[in-house]
């Protein structure tokens, strides 16, 4: 005869359900023969016993236990229906000394939120899930769910659950077993007391590898729910015993617990000064400080530049570095590209606006100060923005003389050609970064300033190819030169 | 050579700086344009300090794990586009109901449905008005520049803590895809554990929920949510104007309108037309203030410059109780407003009203 072993009352329950509204403190809110009773005990239990009360959060789902925070003496949460795994997650994650405890039913796991669920499994989330399977849906009144049997009848499968319309049983223990993640995963059944003492050594074992940071146990729990499946109690152990784990075997699936690691999470950083010291960018050597301004009257109002070409030609890269140099001279700038598809596409250009106030639009849309075009097509896009006395610079190697109005300024340069000669197509973009400081020097800047702006592209080089190895930046600066050595063709109102 | 504050960011990476420098613990977000340069830094960004960045399976989840984390007393955030925010709104009701800090960037692009990827600022009814179940609203802050992406994502957690309310940063393709100059602000330290949080240190074991099954409470608790805004409303108006002193005829536009607008009204000055720019930092509350301000010192008509189908001109109507005339300048599907198209419509409008 064994000796009878009698559980007192589980220290993780509160002593009175306050939380529970209406007159009665002591009850569950479950029906007679629902194993979520058994199942809240046996978690309660292993919460108390194991000193997690003030560590545990419990993380609830919705469906009949969407109100197991009544019960639990430890901290909780309601969640979306489905969703718990990911709200699990970030409770994890966010704190790794966080015992996270997951409870979801059949419908919320494996219906709504199967997703969820797979993927907190997939990526090994420091947490255990208990699911309870109980082939139905209590809380919205006896509708067919994804683990409903094959002829089953419910609400929503009157005639029975049809498999060739509805498909089968989802058999979620056995699919979260293949996942490589996972270290423990069990099916066990709320029926008979053998089979709710294999629970109850599984609900602990789940509880303990995540205190011990193994990583994520999952334990599936066939449940009776006698008043949905309209069955007396008798009724209700023989569907489980006879009928549910026929089609939902019993036992461990996966069991790597003794071999995994700890999971190690890093700790995160707030002290201001290593903040400071790991976010903010190292200072570019400057020749000037921040007070210098160009004082060329074309920067009294916005300026804006546009460049297009071909993806690959370095037009955006281009920009960028015409706005660094801005930002080194304490303009404001922006520098707005075309993205997306167009990108990807073939064709690229960006805005870039330089003022000493405000930079309004961001967009050279109209209006255009400066023009640089690395392909035809751009010329034939983009001519027409070009504002009353602007200028235009063009790849001469590819792009025919353009005809412009009078008041307009030209400049050509064979840039790819010149690239080929240097032997790299890609610093095309520097050889024209030449063109534009010739141009600017001809036409806007004078005396310091125009010395200012060799020093101003070399500054903003080595900010752009930071990490590069030094011969990057000196091809780079030998083609911007041989560029400005090489402008041929220059025509126009402001050329002098 | 040391470190600098100065930085040429685009949009959409100014805004990771600013939740780093805020203290935000953790970026829960899925991939989409013209976001994903936000998940793309503070994938680089945030575990480089220690904190937390998961690639969410999908929006769904993201939004649920930035409900997680907020109930644990942590920082969080997510980013999306219009899409993606239509998915996330369930959670952000949750959010709301449970009266959670929370921080949420919208980076509009084209819709309806997939729409496009350009830039437009069609979701400001789903945003500005509720957008998910239930009768809740969320701080809306309106980023006009890189720098202020920076900065609104700052304030955004400072005031979700505040008013322990989800924020929304709304911004537009265009303003997360440029570039500009900015001088990042000073980091701050860890906030401070709250009471109400599933954190360990609190010896009260906290539930956090949104249910209330017994229709009272329930009531309560959206009386108490309203009481909430209506505090907003009355402290958290924010707007910057422009040349609006002598300002006969008003814009009214936020995030990258805003930019044209600004330089639309330089244009329309310049040839003697008193034009002046109201542009709101804050959508929810929305500045009222401001535009009754402008009403009384005289202005006679108003101007709802948005890249959308009318949506803001709502409140644009409501701030002055269509005392003035208020119109709509506007484009949709990706078109961005051009100065030269602001300027045009404004003096065919106007008539000869315009010196």
């Amino acid at each position: 005869m064994k000796e009878v072993v009698k559980f007192g009352r589980p220290s993780g329950f509160f002593e009175k359900f306050e939380r529970r509204p209406g007159p009665i403190k002591t009850n569950m809110h479950y029906c007679p023969g629902c194993g979520h009773g058994v199942l809240h005990k046996l978690i309660a239990e292993a919460i108390g016993d194991m000193g997690l009360k003030d560590k545990a959060v419990l993380v609830c789902p919705v469906g009949c236990s969407v109100f197991a925070y009544y019960y639990f003496d430890c901290h909780s949460i309601e969640c979306a229906h489905g969703r718990a795994p990911a709200v699990a997650t970030a409770i994890s994650r966010t704190d790794p000394e966080n015992v996270v405890i997951g409870y979801q039913g059949d419908g919320d796991l494996a219906s709504i939120g199967f997703n969820q669920i797979l993927q907190a499994a997939n990526r090994g989330e420091n947490m255990c899930v208990f699911f309870v399977n109980n082939a139905i849906y209590g809380m919205t009144g006896g509708q067919m769910a994804p683990t409903s049997l094959p002829g089953q009848k419910t609400q929503t499968s009157p005639c029975g659950r049809d498999v060739a319309e509805t498909g089968y049983p989802i058999k979620v223990a056995e699919m979260i077993a293949q996942f490589e993640a996972p270290v423990y995963v069990e099916r066990c059944a709320l029926s008979r007391v053998p089979n709710i003492m294999a629970a109850r050594r599984a609900v602990r074992k789940a509880i303990q590898n995540t205190v011990d940071k193994k990583g994520f146990s999952f334990v599936e729990l066939l449940s009776g729910c006698p008043v949905n499946l309209k069955m007396k109690a008798h009724e209700m152990n023989e569907f489980l015993n006879e009928k549910m784990t026929k089609f939902f075997p019993l036992g461990v699936y996966k069991d790597v617990s003794a071999e995994r690691e700890a999971i190690v999470r890093h700790t995160p950083i707030f002290e201001p000064d290593q903040v400071r010291e790991l976010l903010f960018p190292e200072e570019t050597k400057r020749a000037v400080d921040d007070n210098f301004r160009y004082t060329a009257k074309v920067f009294d109002e916005e300026r804006r530049v546009k460049i297009s070409g071909f993806g690959g030609q370095g037009v955006l890269s281009l920009g960028y570095l015409l706005a660094t140099m801005g930002k080194l001279r304490n303009f404001n700038v922006s520098w707005l590209p075309s993205y997306g598809p167009e990108m990807r596409g073939g064709t690229a250009n960006c805005s870039i606006v330089f003022s000493h106030t405000h930079v309004g639009s961001p967009q050279a849309d109209h209006n255009c100060s400066m023009l640089i075009c690395m392909n035809q097509p751009s010329v034939d896009k983009f001519l027409g923005q070009l504002g009353e006395n602007g200028v235009l610079l063009y790849d001469a190697s590819t792009i025919r003389q353009p005809e412009v109005s009078p008041d307009k300024t030209v400049y050509g340069l064979a840039a790819s050609d010149l690239a080929n000669t240097l032997g790299d197509q890609r610093v095309a973009n520097s050889v024209m970064l030449g063109g534009i400081a010739r141009l600017m020097q001809d036409c806007f800047l004078e005396g310091k300033e125009s010395e200012d702006f060799d020093l101003a592209v070399e500054e903003a080089m080595n900010e752009h190819f930071a990490g590069k190895p030094q011969k990057v930046i000196d091809l780079n600066m030998k083609a911007y030169r041989l560029g400005k050595e090489s402008v041929s063709i220059r025509f126009g109102a402001r050329v002098k | 050579m040391g470190k600098t504050k100065k930085i040429l960011l685009k949009g959409n990476e100014a805004v990771v700086y600013g939740a780093l420098l805020a203290g935000c613990e953790c970026y829960f977000g899925y991939p989409i344009t013209p976001a994903s340069e936000i998940a793309h830094a503070s994938a680089r960004m945030f575990p480089k300090l220690g904190r937390v960045f998961i690639q969410a399976e999908c929006e769904i989840a993201s939004i649920n794990m930035v409900y997680g984390a907020a109930a644990a007393g942590r920082r969080a955030m997510t980013a999306s586009s219009g899409l993606g925010i239509s998915l996330k709104q369930e959670g952000v009701s949750y959010i709301a109901g449970a009266e959670l800090p929370a921080v949420i960037v919208d980076v509009m692009r084209g819709g309806p449905g997939l729409g496009n990827i350009a830039p437009e600022q069609a979701d400001y009814n789903q945003i500005v008005k509720g957008g998910g179940h239930g009768g809740y609203r969320c701080i809306v802050l309106s980023p006009g520049s890189v720098q202020e992406m920076c900065d609104l994502t700052m304030l955004a957690f400072d005031l979700a803590d505040e008013y322990r309310t989800p924020v929304y940063v709304l911004a537009d393709g265009m303003i997360g895809q440029m570039m500009e100059k900015l001088e990042l602000p000073e980091p701050r330290g860890r906030r401070a554990s709250q009471d109400w949080s599933l954190n360990r240190v609190n010896k009260t074991h906290n539930c956090v929920s949104s249910i209330y099954m017994d229709a009272n409470d329930l009531e309560a608790v959206n009386k108490r949510l309203n009481a909430k805004y209506a505090v907003i409303r009355e402290k958290e108006q924010r707007a910057e104007e422009y040349r609006m002193d002598d300002a006969e005829y008003v814009y009214v536009a936020y995030g990258i309108s805003s930019r044209m607008c600004r330089s639309a009204v330089d244009e329309l000055r310049s040839e003697g037309c008193k034009v002046g720019l109201i542009r709101p930092q804050t959508l929810f509350p929305f500045p009222e203030n401001a535009l009754r301000k402008a009403l009384s010192n005289g202005a006679k008509k108003f101007f709802s410059v948005e890249m959308s189908n009318g949506q803001m001109i709502d409140d644009v109507k409501l701030s002055i109780e269509c005392a003035k005339p208020v119109y709509l300048i506007n484009r949709m599907g990706g078109n961005v407003l051009s100065v030269e198209e602001i300027v045009t419509r404004t003096k065919e409008m106007l008539g000869g009203d315009c010196k």
